[in-house]
């Protein structure tokens, strides 16, 4: 019995070098030359290539520019579905109204629906507006999300009524409650929400696979997963692609980590 | 609701915003408005007016597209020249040997991955929540991190780690004696490495759900079972799996649907093969709507996969709620 701390500990220990592991030899690959990436034993000490593969990518798939792409469309897709998603929450918390029920149900049954379903509607959308190959195409689709509609709901219920009704006793107009009131007590919760959608953005693939052709308007996903398809790929520069798309969610993570799993937390247990 | 106006407001408001603009701010009175304003902003209206936006995005990215879909899988033809076919998509479906190895391939990789998965989250999540364990936040912190990785970096990321000659996998294999596997290349271990890349990507999310859900649980429950003389395996059937049991759902339920329209892995991995070993619904599903432009026939696979994921999230619910 006295041995189970270190015994569980030691396991744990495990599954952490399971987990990141994989990502310290991605590290360590990206800093590589590219025949060294596949010598054998793996190397797992940095190789001093960085800047070389760098500029490799500068050049194969315009690295800065599809960055560039990448931080738009996850940023202008955050701010947006937030926004959507606190107003549209607040709504359905707070509010009674004829159709509440009704249409909050018909948001959650989307949920089992899979995406791939409405790929094909809303690329014919697309390309009848002329919107095939813009960021508005891949932004608009990700503005509703039922999940962060739900979250927001969750949240905003178990706020007191005396809270809003006080403002509302003082006259304050019901924008004003939402701004002064509900918006600045729910702040971590709505930060959790927008790291949610960010992660979401930041990663799609399917989506701008299909709306994105050039390769200018690529986001980091989608202009790796063609770079890899080449033959002449050089892996070390993929590699250091998938790296740099893993950087800025860790590091995200890692300075908001508590209101990320808190959120997560959230969503997964009331009700 | 009519669908067509809404349909069309993203994309005037896109394309013509000083119109736009302009029109809001004519319609404004100038001068003393705030009466009003007032008057508009009522206890009724409000809340119209905040679901306002996410009505507008449903239907036209939610509730179109879906029933959109239903129309395009009764027509045949490629491209712009459709024309309607009743069930034609859904027979030749029927009819089809890729639909069913791609079915069978999905079902296969779906019934290993998500027990092995949820199993492995749970014992995470045990561990995590014992307080015997030194350092939990720096193993709970590593375990959620690859949850966070993009399934492209993700994929690149394991094609190669997955490599026969070279991978990180079979060098670590190799250091207690196992020969090189050839995962990837061969239609057995394509498949279990899929089912690895998945698991290693999303055990440790399910596992902080877990976490939260065990932290939840009244200790007074376990002090009761101690009291009257349960040992801990008896505790862990009694008391942890019953209460954990709506997460365990929502985590089961998600998973399912999950896997069920895995596409991104074998993408990147295996591109559907070796031999179509790997090659999933989603996939073919990609495959004829966006490489061979049969819109018709891939809708109807969409629809089959949709109708496959409802009736198992209805069938896991039933089984799984119910129980008292």
């Amino acid at each position: 019995m006295k041995a189970r701390g270190p015994l569980l500990t030691l396991l744990l220990a495990g599954a952490f070098g399971l987990c990141v592991g994989p990502f310290y030899w991605l590290a360590m690959a990206a800093t590589q030359d590219d025949k060294d990436v596949f010598s054998w034993p793996p190397k797992l000490l940095p190789g001093g290539h960085l800047m070389e593969n760098l500029q490799g990518l500068q050049e194969s798939i315009g690295l800065t520019r599809v960055l560039l792409n990448s931080v738009l469309v996850a940023g202008v897709q955050t701010v947006g579905a937030v926004v959507v998603s606190v107003l549209a929450g607040y709504a359905f918390a707070k509010f009674d109204f004829r159709g509440r029920n009704l249409f909050f149900v018909l948001l959650l049954s989307t949920l089992v629906i899979p995406d791939t379903v409405m790929l094909i509607p809303i690329f014919q959308m697309m390309t009848e507006l002329g919107l095939i190959d813009t960021y508005q195409s891949v932004i608009l689709p990700g503005l509703v999300t039922p999940f962060g509609i739900f979250l927001m709901r969750q949240a905003l219920r178990s706020m007191p009524d005396e809270l809003l009704d006080a403002a509302r006793v003082d006259g304050a107009g019901e924008l004003r409650v939402l701004w002064r009131i509900v918006i600045p007590v729910n702040r971590p919760i709505i930060a959790a929400l927008a790291l949610f959608v960010f992660l979401g953005g930041w990663n799609q693939f399917v989506w701008p696979l299909i709306a994105l052709r050039s390769p200018e308007m690529y986001t980091l996903p989608v202009a790796t997963a063609t770079l890899q398809g080449l033959s002449t790929t050089n892996y070390a520069q993929v590699l250091l692609a998938g790296a740099i798309a893993a950087v800025p969610v860790m590091a995200l993570f890692l300075v908001l980590q508590r209101q990320f799993i808190s959120g997560l937390l959230a969503g997964a247990t009331k009700e | 609701m009519s669908l067509a106006p809404p349909e069309r407001a993203p994309a005037t408001g896109a394309a013509t915003a000083p119109a736009g603009s302009a029109g809001r701010g004519a319609r404004r009175p100038a001068g003393p408005d705030r009466p009003g304003r007032r008057r508009l902003l009522t206890r009724t209206s409000v809340p119209y007016l905040l679901i306002m936006p996410a009505v507008l995005g449903f239907a036209v990215f939610k509730a179109y597209p879906i029933a959109a879909s239903f129309w395009i899988s009764l027509n045949t033809g490629n491209g712009d020249a459709q024309r309607f076919a009743g069930l034609a998509n859904y027979r030749r479906l029927l009819a089809d040997p890729l639909f069913w190895t791609a079915l069978r391939n999905t079902g296969l990789i779906l019934v290993v991955q998500v027990p092995l998965m949820l199993g492995l989250a749970l014992l995470v999540a045990l561990g995590l929540n014992s307080a015997k364990v030194w350092l939990r936040p720096l193993w709970r912190l590593g375990v959620f991190v690859p949850s966070l990785t993009g399934l492209v970096a993700a994929g690149v990321m394991f094609s190669v780690i997955l490599n026969r000659d070279a991978g990180l996998l079979n060098w670590v294999l190799s250091l207690v004696g196992i020969d090189p596997v050839n995962w990837l290349g061969s239609p057995f271990w394509a498949r279990v490495g899929i089912v690895l890349v998945i698991t290693w990507h999303y055990t440790g999310y399910n596992a902080v759900m877990y976490l939260a859900g065990l932290q939840g649980i009244p200790k007074e429950l376990y002090e009761a079972a101690m009291v009257d003389g349960a040992g801990p395996v008896r505790r862990f059937f009694a008391i942890t799996l019953p209460q954990l049991r709506p997460i365990l759902l929502l985590t089961v339920v998600l998973s399912t649907i999950g896997t069920l329209q895995l596409f991104d892995e074998p993408y990147v991995l295996t591109g559907g093969g070796p031999d179509n070993a790997t090659l999933t619904v989603t996939m073919y599903l990609y495959d004829n709507g966006f490489t061979y432009f049969d819109f018709g026939y891939a809708s109807a696979l969409a629809y089959a996969l949709a109708t496959i994921v409802s009736v198992l999230g209805i069938l896991q619910v039933r089984l799984m709620g119910e129980r008292r």
